[in-house]
């Protein structure tokens, strides 16, 4: 389970360098990001650019991740693929979770 | 990676493999690949959904508690369609029928949002002529997932 996390301003922006969020990692995933996110801003952005394929354990897995930071931190999410952002509106997270076209800051710049 | 067969009748995927999340992942991506541009790719991502939630729930409740066994995933691309059939020979479903799949609630506070339980509630959405079967020791689920209208073969 590859994670990368880096401050941009006050938030910090964490980059899931994995294709995807499946059954197979989602507990590596939610240990990771508890490491990753914990003692961290009010603002925690988990950038999903690279992620082209969430299950409902993903999912499942993300969501406890929103629930173990709060009240301290906010879970927001940048640059959901298509195929993931499906699948975060047929199950109505998108309505859970504050969403953005892209993570701010890092390399990957939009229209680059 | 078990057995891949490339049956005369139209099977365009044939994979027997171990009940584990990792075998299930080298499966879906082995049909994704195999099944390649033949259907288009908005279908295929979602054909790949259905497919792992449904692969999800044989390793997590079909064969919890006892020493994991085979699945057998076979995907056949139907006029307009994609016909699936997945076998396993772990329990059976309680009741010998499918859950009623309801979309887990999503106007809760955050402390009670459910982490799971979308499964079969996403299958349910995507797919047509979904039925459960027990024959002997085998569950047998079989579902069609319809194609989008003129987009089969698009990239």
């Amino acid at each position: 389970m590859n994670l990368s996390a880096e401050s941009v301003g006050a938030a910090r922006v964490i980059r899931v360098n994995e294709d995807r969020i499946d059954a197979a990692i989602a507990i590596q995933f939610k240990d990771r990001m508890r490491e990753l996110a914990q003692d961290g801003p009010a603002r925690i952005i988990l950038d999903l650019a690279q992620v082209n394929f969430v299950d409902s354990s993903g999912l499942g897995a993300i969501v406890a991740v929103l629930k173990f930071l709060a009240p301290a931190s906010r879970l927001e999410l940048a640059g959901l693929t298509p195929t993931v952002g499906k699948v975060f509106h047929m199950t109505r997270m998108d309505t859970v979770f504050a969403i953005h076209p892209h993570a701010p800051g890092g390399e990957e710049q939009f229209g680059g | 990676m078990g057995a891949d067969r490339h049956a005369a009748d139209g099977s365009i995927v044939d994979l027997r493999f171990h009940a584990d999340p990792f075998a299930v992942r080298e499966a879906l991506c082995t049909a994704m690949s195999r099944l390649g541009t033949d259907i288009g790719s908005d279908d295929a991502d979602m054909l790949q959904l259905v497919l792992a939630e449904a692969l999800n729930n044989i390793v997590e409740h079909a064969y919890a508690g006892r020493p994991a066994g085979d699945v057998r995933m076979i995907v056949r691309r139907d006029r307009g369609s994609v016909a699936c059939l997945i076998e396993d020979e772990g329990r059976e479903m309680p009741g010998l029928r499918l859950p009623a799949g309801l979309m887990p609630d999503a106007d809760v506070p955050h402390c009670e949002l459910a982490e799971g339980g979308w499964g079969w509630a996403l299958i349910r959405d995507l797919t047509t002529s979904l039925t459960y079967e027990r024959a002997g020791n085998l569950n047998r689920l079989a579902f069609r997932m319809p194609l989008a209208p003129g987009r089969a073969g698009e990239t």
